[in-house]
Formats: C-alpha cells, structure tokens, sequence
C-alpha cells in the first residue's frame, strides 16, 4: 500500500494518575476499515477521543496526517485535520433540523443573516449520496436512531474528512440499519476514505475488517491482516486466553415448568403494545426478539409500570398484582435493566457505589432510613470483582467509565436486588466478549436458582444461546413463540420468519 | 469460570500496590474540590484585616459577621435540597416574611403567644410543601411556580399584619434574635442564630450524606427518568425539598422576627433568595442538579457576610459595595470553573 494517511506513535493518556493509554501506536491507510477492538475500557474510545481533539493526549507522542506532524487541539482542530467522529453516544441536536446540524458550527450566512435555503441546499447532494430516505429540513427528532447515524456520516462527508471515526455505530440500530449502514461504509471505503471502526461484534469486524488492532489495558497487543481476523485469534489478543463455550446454559430447562411466575395477560397501551400475553416460568429464561421498534421495550415498560396501560392485567406467582409504577414492581420482585442505560439507567455524577447500591439502600438502611455504607462498599467491591468491572475504584463517578463497564454498573444494581422475575432489555449491548460470556453465565446461575427471566436481544445468536423458548413480538403483537426442544434446536430463521412475517410464504 | 478467576487475579494484583498512593491522590483531589470556596474566602477575610488596618480579626467583629451570616445561610441550606434537584425557590424571602408575620401575629396573643415559633415554622413548611406539590403533582416547572409564590405570598404576608408594621417587644424566646451562647465565661460567646445556622448546616449534611433521602435527591437532581425508573418516589423527593425550603425559610423568619421584635410584611426579606440563590452557587452546587455540597453552601454564605462586613470596614460607599460584590460573584464562580476544567466533567 501507498503512505499512510494516519500515524499514531507513542500516544499516551493519563487521567488523574491512572493510564488509560501507554505509548499506542495506530497507524490506518486510505481506502481501508480499521478495526479497532478490545475490551471495555482498554482505551478505544479514548485512543479515538485524542484523535478528534476531545482529549489532549500526554506530551511524548506524535500525530502525523498524510506525513505532517500535527497537533490536534479542541473539536474544530481534528475537523481541520480532516477527522470525523461518530461516537458511542450521537451527537446530535435533536431540536434543529438536518441541514443545521450537518453545518453546525460553520453556518452559512449572508449579510449576517443565516442563510437556511442555501444550508439545505448545500446538503442536499450529499444526503442523496448516502441514499438519505428524509429531507434536510426534517427536525432530527423525528428521525430513527438509523437515520441520526446517516446525518452524523453526512456531517463528516461535508467537512471532506479523510477520516472517518465510528465508535459502535450498530448498538442501536436494527438489522436492516445496520446492512445499510455496511454497504455505506463500504461505499465511502471505495471512494477513498479511511474508516476506524470499533465494535464489540465480531460479524461486524469479519464483514467489514481489512486490517484489526487490538488493544489490551491501554497498551496495544497487536494488529491483524484480513486473512488472519478470525474469532480465536481476535479474543485471544483482545483478553490473553481462549473463551471458550461461550453461552453457558447449565439450567434445567424443564425444572421450572408448570410453576409460572411471572404472567403478563392481554397488555396494551393504545399505541405501539396491542394485546399481548406471556408467561414465565420460575428457572427459565425466556427471549423476547423481534424487529427493532416492534414494542418489546415497551411492553416491558407496561409490566413495570413505567408507562400506563389501556388493558391488560399482571400476576405474579398466580395472584394478580396491581404494578402502577417502577418502585411497585421492584417492591413486588419484578427488576427492568434498560436498554437506554445513559438516558433511563445511570447517574453519570453519581459514585459507582451509589449507583449500584441505589434500589437496595432502603433495605440495606439502618433504623429505615441511615445508610449502612459498610454494607454498601461490600455489595459495589463484590460486584466489582464479579463483573470483572474496571475502575480506579467503586467511588468514582460512574460517567468516567467506558460504555461497557458503565453497562456492568447498571446490571450490578439489579443483581443486588436479588429480584423473583428480572427483565433484561439488551443486557449485553457495548459488553465486550469476556464480559458478555460473565453476563451469560450470571443468567445461568440466576435461572438456577429458580430467577423468571425475560431477556429482550437485538442479538438473536445471543437469544438462541441462553434461551429456553423465544417469544417474538411484531407490530405490537405476539407473532408466535419458538420452543427449544430435546432435538429441535432453536433457529435463527424460524425466529426471522414470525418477526418479520413470512412464515406464511413458507406454508 | 476457572480460567478467568486465573486471569482476573493479576491485575487485580498488580494494582493493590499502586491502589494506596492512588486512593490517596483520590482524597486529595476530594479535598480540593470540597474545598472549593474556602481559599477565597480565606483571602477576602485577610485582605479586609490588612485594609480595614487589623479591624476584621477582632472578637466583636467575627460576632457580627456571623449574626450577619446566619439567616441568609439557613434559607441557602434549604436552597442547596431544591438545587440538587434541579429546581429552583424563588419564594424563600416572601415565606420568610409571612412566617415572621403569622409568628409575631400569634405571639401577641397572651394565652397562645409561647407557639408563635412552632407557628413560624409551619407557615414556611406549609407553604414550601404547597410549592413542592404544585411542582410534583401537576408537573409545573419550578420557576414558574416559585416565582408565582414569591408575589402570591408577599400579598398574604402583607395581609396578615393589615399591610403595617407588628411589634411585640416582649416576644417570647427573644434571646434566639440577640443573645448569645457563652462557650467560655468572659471570653467565648457565639450568637443564637450561629448556633441555629450551624445545626441547620449539620442537620442537611446529615440527611444529604447519611440518609437514603439524601441518595435519592442528588439521584433525582442526576437524572430524574433513571430515578423513576430506579423505582424512586420523584414526588415524594420534590416534595420534601421544597418542604425543606419552606421550613428553612420559617426558620429564617422566627430569626428575623426574634431579633427585629417586629416585622413588616412588605419589606421583610426582599430578595433575599437572590443571596441564598447566591450562596449555593457560591458553594460549587451545580444548577442542573445532582452535584454540590451544603459545606460548600456554607462557605458561600459565609463569603456574602464578609463581603457586605469588610466593604462597611474599609468605608466604601453603599453603591461601589453593590458592584464589587457583584464582580466577586462572577470572578470567585469563574475561578472555580477554571480549576474543575481537566475533571471528569468536562
Ligand atoms: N473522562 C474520563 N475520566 C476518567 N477516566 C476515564 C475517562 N474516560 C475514560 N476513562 C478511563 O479510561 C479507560 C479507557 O476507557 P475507554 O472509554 O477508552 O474504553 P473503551 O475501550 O472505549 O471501552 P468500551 O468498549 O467499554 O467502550 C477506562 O478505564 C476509563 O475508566
Ligand atoms: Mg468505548
């Protein structure tokens, strides 16, 4: 290949004492996907924040873009060296319109007015390009979390970036979204652009990857070539040893039969939940799969009383239960880990501690209502060390931890619960491969000891891994319901076809 | 999983040795930034001792400081729960003055006149637990209805004492309003409403830190959806802060009306929220919730006080006085800012 359009050497980051990141080098071609993986919390989204000006990084490193040394400072700096970030979290202003985000910060004007026809216009080209199906003038709340992502590309495309930044790009997108989002991203490769690409999927990295860099506790351990990305060389770089069986589903599947815990009959909030009913038996695991925007989020929402129902009735151990709200249905048994956890899960101020502790203090507490912080720095130390979650310690806020320790924190809250039925709405999502293998195995001793647990996936390898049966819901409906059986495994296409509907093209 | 107990173990290992040197640079960085405030104000009292020529280090002189301080921290301590929340009480100064007039009001009758305190007090919290219903229940924003109480219930004190001044120079428990505590006989005394300031700043310190309450408020401040979700009563929270606000601010009313023998429903406690409001900024307490600290509540106050004392000291005029306190409050808060850059939070 010709010269390389990014060189990283020795790039180092410290914060407050602790290195995140020890003398990395990165180096990235024009017209390539760089897979970046590791860990959570090796240091991918710091490595990518340096690059884009959001970190400054230790002195003793060197940047150079297409052979010149630069200093990266602020923001507008990595979009004057020709850098664009997507990060974890979008970025977006939902309460503008596409064309003003996509010119944010370099708004047309004339005659010192905002010149609004000429920013749509400006944009219009572009959106065509990436086969926007929306209009510039759309307001970017209207638009799905696929879409944001396309305005986000569109953004970079317009400041002619050389390279393009995507930190998890799919965690919130549905299938269809994200084979959309591939062929763009394999489109703009051919034009020229060189893509870092981070993600915790490996099906991701093989489709996409021409070369993967690995990254371990800040250090880098490795990089490799396209015909040398394969599963076991990737995972055993990324977290020095095999993971191997990987889905771990040790629980009786039949033990829990006949004693139903949880049972939710004829559900429906008028909108995007149109009567549905499920059942959960005490030691099973069951999944909850379908389309993205089918309303499994929101029937979950329903049976926690998080949002009001127009119908439906709950029953918990066979007596109906009256749940009005998120505290009614903890103080009942019935846990919900989100699948939203900056927005709906975490207190990013707060200490990790607190934020793990926070649905047991008033159990925990002393005479009602004082803290019992001894108990306390025991539970987060012990779910610190179970979950393997990595931080200087439990007492620093848990908005400093990368995305999928953050995860780890929010299940660590509702493992302390210790809850009869437990609703995990994509446990797994930004959870790198070792933790996820932990997570699993925690579903598994759960279910052992008799947990009911509804577990909603995007990820239908994970659903078929730990799941007993698999509940699919489309357009607000129960569409069917796939059993594993002693020789009938369950299918990744007999699921697809009641989420999507086809199953009657087959008969 | 066995193998990955085995690979658990080393780094778990090799950081116990560097966990200590780090937890410390952690206390230490705690400590800067509960401190916040304090420098400053530790460099204002010195450099008003240096100007006024050694008059602001003097016995009599901290007294007054203090006496000066204490009202305006009892409504700040208030002001630090709706803060944290996220909200804001704009009605604290008008329920201080319908307090202190509702309490002179009764003191003045001779059978019932030993309640006039309790009654002080439940007129603040009644009227704060009015806000914090209108705030929890109806969903209103709490500027909006706090600023609709502070006019509201400025008409109300006014009413209560027929729009003039009530006196009662034998008010029961005067000594609150101008005695003192004496620590060592002959030589240490400090004032009544120190005292009373100081309890309320321990008090909140206790519930904010040491209680589940206290979780749950800098919980609903952080993020109010994650605390409903969480399974937190948000309106039960709201309630009690604005309850708490509204206490306070009986509290503060009880002090006025015991040291003045009097109040009067129009001026008592004009824009008085402006300086509690002051104060918590002051003290590093984040306007959109769920960060800050009553200490930090506390040095705020105390920097008012001893800005309006030493400015008096070393005689400049009533108005140069408005703007040098004005431009303190934005330096100290830029100050501030520019030390947290390069944290977490940025
Ligand atoms: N702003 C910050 N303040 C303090 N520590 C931080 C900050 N940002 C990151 N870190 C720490 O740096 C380390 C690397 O974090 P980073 O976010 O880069 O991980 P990551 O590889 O992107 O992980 P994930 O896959 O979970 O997103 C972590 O230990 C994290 O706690
Ligand atoms: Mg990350």
């Amino acid at each position: 290949m010709n010269d390389p359009i990014l060189e990283m050497r020795g790039v180092s980051k410290t914060f407050f004492g602790i290195k995140a990141l020890r003398a990395v080098d990165l180096i990235v071609y024009a017209g390539e996907i760089h897979a970046l993986m590791g860990e959570n919390g090796a240091g991918k989204s710091t490595l990518m924040k340096i690059l884009s000006g959001a970190y400054r990084p230790d002195p003793g490193g060197e940047i150079r873009i297409e052979g010149k040394a630069v200093r990266i400072e602020g923001p507008l700096g990595g979009r004057a060296a020709g850098i664009s970030i997507i990060y974890q979290e979008l970025s977006l202003a939902p309460n503008l319109t596409v064309a003003e985000n996509i010119y944010l910060g370099r708004e047309m004007s004339r005659s010192g007015l905002l010149a609004r026809g000429a920013m749509r216009e400006g944009v219009g080209p572009i959106l065509t390009r990436l086969g926007a199906d929306f209009l510039p003038s759309t307001l970017v709340a209207h638009l799905s979390m696929g879409q944001r992502q396309l305005v986000e590309i569109a953004r970079a495309l317009h400041a002619r970036s050389k390279i393009l930044i995507m930190d998890e790009p799919t965690t919130s997108l549905s299938a269809a979204e994200s084979e959309r989002l591939f062929a763009l991203i394999r489109q703009l490769r051919a034009e020229g652009l060189a893509i870092i690409y981070i993600s915790h999927r490996m099906d991701e990295v093989y489709a996409l990857g021409d070369r993967v860099t690995v990254l371990r506790d800040g250090r880098l351990v490795g990089s490799l070539d396209k015909p040398e990305i394969r599963a076991d060389t990737i995972v055993r770089l990324m977290v020095g040893r095999d993971v191997s069986s990987f889905y771990k589903k040790d629980h009786d599947p039949e033990a829990g039969r006949g004693h139903p815990v949880l049972a939710a009959i004829d559900m429906a909030d008028g909108q995007r939940v149109k009567g549905c009913s499920l059942t959960v038996h005490a030691g099973e695991v069951v999944g909850l799969a379908g389309l993205i925007g089918a309303g499994r989020t929101e029937l979950a929402h329903l049976i926690i009383g998080a949002s009001p129902k127009t119908s439906g009735r709950l029953e918990l151990e066979g007596r109906p239960v009256e749940i009005r709200t998120p505290g009614e249905a903890l103080e009942a048994g019935i846990a919900y880990l989100t699948e939203d956890r900056k927005a709906l899960g975490l207190f990013l101020d707060m200490s990790c501690l607190d934020n793990i502790n926070l649905a047991v203090l008033a159990r925990d507490a002393k005479l009602g209502w004082v803290l019992d912080r001894d108990k306390a720095r025991e539970r987060a130390d012990r779910a610190f060390a179970g979950l393997s979650i990595r931080a200087a310690n439990a007492g620093v806020p848990a908005g400093g931890l990368s995305g999928g320790n953050q995860q780890k924190v929010l299940l660590s809250r509702l493992l302390a619960i210790a809850p009869k039925v437990l609703i995990l709405d994509e446990p797994t999502r930004g959870v790198d491969v070792g933790a996820k293998s932990e997570i699993y195995s925690i579903i598994d001793n759960l279910a052992k000891a008799g947990t009911a647990i509804l577990v909603i996936s995007s990820d239908l390898p994970e659903i078929i891994g730990i799941c007993d049966r698999v509940v699919v819901m489309r357009a607000g409906h129960i569409a069917g319901e796939v059993t594993r059986g002693p020789n009938s495994p369950l299918t990744q296409e007999d699921i697809m076809a009641l989420a999507t509907g086809m199953e009657h093209l087959d008969a | 999983m066995p193998s990955n107990g085995a690979a658990e173990a080393k780094p778990a290992s090799t950081t116990t040795n560097g966990a200590a040197a780090e937890t410390r640079r952690q206390r230490m960085r705690m400590l800067i930034s509960a401190l916040g405030m304090l420098p400053v104000l530790l460099i204002l009292c010195i450099g008003f001792h240096v100007l006024s020529e050694g008059r602001f280090f003097t016995g009599q002189n901290l007294g007054i400081v203090l006496q000066q301080a204490a009202v305006n921290t009892v409504l700040a301590a208030g002001m630090t729960f709706v803060i944290l929340t996220g909200g804001i009480d704009l009605s604290v100064g008008s329920i201080l003055a319908a307090s202190a007039m509702a309490g002179l009001t009764l003191s003045k009758l001779p059978e019932l006149g030993m309640l006039w305190l309790p009654a002080a007090l439940l007129t603040g919290l009644g009227f704060g637990v009015v806000n914090g219903a209108l705030i929890a229940l109806l969903r209103l924003p709490p500027f909006i209805v706090t600023l609709g109480s502070l006019t509201a219930v400025r008409g109300l004190a006014r009413l209560l004492g027929a729009d003039t001044t009530v006196f009662n120079p034998s008010i029961p428990y005067a000594f609150i309003g101008n005695g003192s505590l004496t620590l060592v006989p002959g030589a240490l005394s400090i004032p009544w409403l120190s005292v009373i300031a100081l309890l309320v700043i321990l008090v909140s310190w206790l519930v904010l830190r040491r209680t589940v309450l206290g979780v749950h408020i800098y919980a609903v401040g952080g993020n109010e959806s994650a605390a409903r979700l969480a399974g937190i009563k948000v309106w039960a929270v709201l309630i009690f802060v604005y309850g708490v606000s509204g206490l306070f601010a009986g509290l503060g009313g009880a002090m006025q009306a015991a040291r003045l023998y009097a109040a009067n429903g129009l001026q008592l406690g004009q824009s008085y929220e402006l300086d509690a409001i002051t104060a918590v900024i002051l003290g590093g307490t984040s306007f959109v919730g769920g960060i800050g600290s009553i200490w930090g509540t506390l040095v705020g106050a105390l920097i008012i006080a001893v800005l309006s004392n030493g400015l008096i000291l070393i005689g400049v005029s009533d108005i140069w006085q408005y703007v040098i306190k004005g431009l303190v409050i934005i330096g100290a808060v830029a100050l501030d800012r520019y030390r947290l850059q390069g944290s977490a939070r940025t």
